[in-house]
């Protein structure tokens, strides 16, 4: 019975336990079928997704930014080239021990605490794994050279190179040159994103902002799969990039270095254009600034620096500064004379030092006390005669005096191919009533008749104005660049105005007689010389002196004294260069504007000696003519 | 009654298939059926994780040599008489215990957590030890009682339970605990705890997981239950096991990207590929029918294990065959639950898959006592 019992209880677990065995499997299968359930779901319901999120693990498109284009100057000179430039950064994944790696690195080449800031920073933000943290930029060839000799030691350390704009002139060439610098927000905000991927500059002045697209040149792609760590393992496909165009600009380095030279410790701007092509052979404003410090971002001591600056270097006197052209434009205004039948060759006025209008009080006086007595329009070119012009502005009228200076190109944009210019001012009656709500006065016509009173130039528009008076009548639009890529320049020429060849020798010879006689008002300028230069000196007011006042330099503050001008053109019987020279408050156009531009063209004629022989060839058919 | 001793396996003697090897089976206790499945899995895990390793022939051969050891345990424990195992299992819960106490005080360091013993010869895991002797234990005290066990049975048992499985928490391993609860916990589902303490347990599991969330759980463990609800929240941190092991699961599709060209593996977005995620690997190069696979011979082998338990010839046979059938069970589920993120990531490999000598040596010591049940009544009908 006992034993019964016993195998009863046997019995019973045995039940009992098979029972729970089925219901364990039970349990199993619905445990497995979830599992199932759940792979199915991932591998069958969702596997689009998944697939496209593989790919985008592995599969990265970068950016191939291209090369940016290099500038020349119009011998082959680089003004403009792209560096490689080092990075010290750091991948903290690969670093044992980070304190100790920065301790080390301390010890080579030791850090600011600026720098080590920056770099705490960096590494709080956030970034992919694996992704490097810049150290220090710019690394020296020195430093270079001695991380890679200690790279051993310094598991996770990266010396990244990246091509960096350089401007081998530096504050030589700065204003038409131009720089680029990092992207900004703003202008983030209005560039084509797609092609400044893997870009992280921009032109912001000068060429380098005017011809932005043709430097910029088009990004490439490459697809690569990368691991997770982001090392590239392959491309897949690759696009490459288009280097930017290069440039060759109509400035000649040297040309350009001799005016920075001359001018150097003025506030001044010199422009010479090339008489022939338009091509601007130099354009310099002083003060001037290292580019360079533009292209990494510029500290904000240096930025302060020149923003408090006096002399504004930043500021581009060539296309930005506005002067009255004073007696510059007495050429411009005698053949307006001449054309328009106001004056004859011949028309003689009796200078006697004042001039006063019918019905007026005011007495407009020469810069000479007691005149130049009987004038002729020679006489009062090569003299600057101020009574003929008074008495020449007042029988023509202030709107053919405008119309002229219109049609030579003052007071209006040149169209030159840089990002900005300023208009100027060649007043009108109808300008005076529109901008000043005010009635003109013939006394106004006096004032603008020797470029004073209302009228404003820049030194691009001076310098265009004597190429077209060069030319005599034909325009051609002043360019900076010369060639793009093997695409040369085609500058846009018109005629500008029919005027008897006889009205433009009278002008020429008198601008020639500026610098070669011995009345000329630049006639030291004309002393050894071995070319014939036409010119005309100019002295501008920068503030108007009382009627009975003496203008007393002594008297006024550096910056209310004159401006000095000079406006030139050589050979003058067949021009090739022409130039504008305005030294701010230089006072005197003759002997402080005129040797600039003298000794300029004496360089380039030293350059370019065959563009005399021409002269030579011309000379002599010339002679044998008469 | 008689039936019961006398009733054989089907198969094994009526095979044809063994052959001439049957009878040097026999003498061996092997269960060909159990073996030949095993087989079959190690093969399958042969070749992922030779694509998981990278073709490194290193893992593979350590490999092959973890699983000569773990031959050589199975033919070792399977000899062991059954009633010597019920007479001294407690001297290797005991054992167990004790080790899991060294390594706590004495054991080697690996990612935070104390889970090795380092002796100059091997290092290994205690924890390993008390997933088998456990069961162990918890079927000889059962076996030995009337079921459905008494409260005082229950009580006891729980108590068995409960001490190693804080051991574990104090390394801390979380998977183990994991494994090492349900080990003990079905033996006591299959000696027929009451229904009334199962659904009182079951009850009180939502006050005792958020009591384990105050109180027992370190805060990275905490993180990986976080994680595991919103993978997103932290991308390239805590979520990136996750959100990689799905992509790479998702984005085998059917049929898979093929051996070796798996691109979430091996261009190093899995991390452990060759360890607890091999399954995505599998799943990613393999596809879904894969998967498949490697499940219907994982359910081959629970249905044979849950056959000898239910064929066993008494309590403690049948309570220790299912339970360690049970745990395998819970292997499998874990990893390949949380691996495809519908478990938190709790360090659980895949058996006969995964790359790793201690718990592969577990597994077959496991499969050494199933063959020594299912071969236990064949030496009784010898007899």
């Amino acid at each position: 019975m006992r034993e019964y019992q016993q195998l009863d209880e046997v019995h019973i677990n045995r039940r009992v336990a098979q029972i729970r065995i089925l219901g364990l499997a039970v349990l199993l299968f619905v445990l497995l079928a979830g599992l199932v359930f759940r792979y199915y779901q991932l591998q069958i319901v969702q596997h689009e997704k998944f697939a496209t999120l593989a790919d985008e693990n592995r599969v990265h498109v970068r950016a191939l930014p291209p090369t940016r284009g290099l500038i020349f100057d119009r011998n082959g000179v680089v003004l403009a080239e792209n560096r490689p430039s080092y990075t010290l950064s750091i991948v903290e994944e690969r670093v044992e021990d980070l304190d100790e790696l920065l301790d080390f690195l301390d010890g080579l080449m030791s850090f600011s605490d600026s720098e080590w800031q920056q770099f705490e920073e960096h590494s709080k933000q956030y970034r992919r794994p694996y992704e490097s943290i810049p150290l220090r930029f710019q690394l020296t060839e020195e430093e270079v050279a001695v991380l890679a000799v200690n790279e051993f030691r310094l598991p996770g350390i990266e010396v990244e190179v990246e091509l960096v704009r350089h401007y081998p002139f530096a504050e030589k060439i700065a204003h038409s040159l131009g720089y680029v610098g990092r992207i900004n927000q703003r202008e983030q905000a209005v560039i084509d994103t797609d092609r400044y991927q893997g870009t992280h500059v921009i032109g912001k002045v000068g060429i380098e902002k005017h011809y932005e697209s043709v430097l910029l040149g088009r990004v490439g792609y490459e697809y690569v799969e990368t691991d997770a760590r982001g090392n590239v393992l392959r491309v897949l496909e690759r696009q490459d990039a288009i280097a930017g165009q290069d440039i060759y600009l109509g400035i000649d380095s040297r040309m350009q270095l001799k005016a920075y030279e001359l001018i150097k410790a003025r506030r001044a701007s010199v422009v010479a254009l090339d008489v022939e092509t338009g091509a601007v052979l130099t354009m310099v404003s002083t003060p001037s600034y290292d580019t360079n410090l533009f292209v990494a971002g510029i500290s904000h001591r240096d930025y302060d620096q020149l923003l408090n600056h006096q002399g504004r270097p930043l500021y581009d006197r060539s296309l930005l500064g506005q002067y009255p052209p004073g007696s510059t434009v007495k050429p411009l205004f005698a053949l307006a004379g001449l054309a328009e039948d106001v004056i004859q060759v011949d028309t003689v006025i009796h200078d006697h030092g004042e001039f006063q209008l019918e019905d007026g009080e005011r007495i407009y006086r020469d810069w000479k006390r007691g005149g130049h007595g009987l004038v002729d329009v020679h006489i009062a070119i090569e003299q600057s005669c101020d009574i003929y012009f008074y008495e020449l502005g007042h029988r023509a009228g202030i709107d053919v005096l405008h119309q002229y200076g219109d049609i030579f190109g003052l007071g209006k944009k040149t169209g030159i191919d840089m990002p900005s210019e300023m208009v100027g001012i060649m007043p009108s009656s109808r300008w005076k009533q529109d901008a000043r709500n005010i009635s003109w006065y013939t006394g106004d016509t006096i004032n603008a008749s020797i470029g004073q009173g209302f009228s404003l130039v820049t030194p691009i528009q001076l310098a265009n104005m004597t190429a077209n008076l060069a030319r005599k009548g034909i325009a051609i639009r002043p360019h900076m660049v010369e060639a793009i890529g093997d695409e040369a320049f085609q500058p846009a020429v018109s005629q500008l105005i029919e005027v008897e060849e006889q009205y433009w020798q009278a002008i020429h010879s008198a601008m020639e007689d500026v610098v070669h006689d011995a009345r000329g008002t630049a006639f030291e300028q004309g002393l050894d010389i071995d070319y014939r230069m036409a010119g005309k000196t100019g002295t501008a007011q920068v503030v108007s002196i009382a009627q009975e006042a003496e203008y007393n330099a002594e008297d006024l503050e550096i910056t209310q004294r004159d401006h000095a001008l000079f406006v030139s053109f050589a050979p003058a019987k067949n021009p090739k260069i022409a130039i504008a020279v305005i030294i701010e408050n230089g006072e005197h156009g003759s002997t402080v504007a005129a040797p600039v531009a003298r000794i300029l063209t004496d360089k380039w004629f030293e350059l370019y000696p065959h563009l005399l022989d021409d002269r030579a060839a011309m000379d002599h058919s010339g002679s044998e003519a008469i | 009654m008689q039936s019961d001793f006398t009733r054989r396996m089907p198969g094994v003697l009526r095979s044809g298939l063994v052959g001439s090897a049957r009878s040097i089976l026999d003498r061996l206790h092997i269960d060909w059926l159990l073996l030949l499945i095993l087989c079959l899995i190690l093969g399958i895990g042969s070749v992922v994780l030779y694509s998981a390793s990278d073709t490194d022939m290193d893992y593979l051969n350590r490999q092959m040599i973890y699983v000569g050891m773990g031959v050589l345990v199975m033919l070792f424990v399977v000899q062991i008489p059954l009633a010597v195992m019920r007479r001294w299992a407690w001297l290797a819960y005991l054992v167990g215990l004790v080790l899991l106490v060294v390594v706590l005080v004495a054991g080697a360091d690996a990612k935070g957590a104390q889970r090795w013993i380092d002796i100059s010869i091997i290092s290994f895991q205690p924890s390993e030890i008390i997933k088998l002797s456990l069961p162990l234990m918890l079927a000889a005290y059962l076996g030995d009682r009337a079921m459905p066990p008494r409260f005082k049975h229950v009580f006891a048992a729980l108590a068995l339970v409960f001490i190693p499985v804080v051991l574990v928490l104090l390394q801390p391993d979380l998977g183990t605990a994991i494994l090492v609860s349900a080990s003990g916990l079905v033996v006591l589902l299959l000696a027929g705890l009451r229904w009334r303490y199962i659904l009182s347990a079951l009850a009180l599991l939502p006050v005792s997981a958020y009591g384990a969330w105050l109180f027992v759980l370190h805060d990275y463990q905490k993180q990986r239950v976080l994680t595991m609800f919103n993978p997103e929240a932290d991308k390239l941190g805590a979520g990136w096991n996750i959100i990689q092991s799905t992509t790479a699961i998702g984005s085998g599709g059917w049929s898979g990207k093929g051996w070796m060209l798996g691109t979430q593996s091996h261009l190093d977005f899995l991390p452990e590929s060759h360890t607890d995620f091999i399954i995505a690997v599998l799943a990613e190069e393999f596809g879904f029918r894969g998967v498949l696979l490697l499940l219907a011979l994982y359910l081959l082998f629970f249905i044979r294990g849950f056959w000898i338990s239910f064929t066993a010839q008494n309590s403690f046979s049948r309570l220790l065959a299912g339970s360690i059938t049970f745990m395998i069970f819970v292997y499998v589920f874990v990893n390949m639950a949380m691996v495809s993120g519908i478990l938190p990531v709790v360090g659980v490999p895949l058996p006969l898959v995964s790359y790793g000598g201690t718990s592969l040596v577990t597994m077959f010591a496991a499969f050494g006592v199933l063959m020594a049940v299912a071969t236990e009544r064949e030496s009784l009908h010898a007899k």
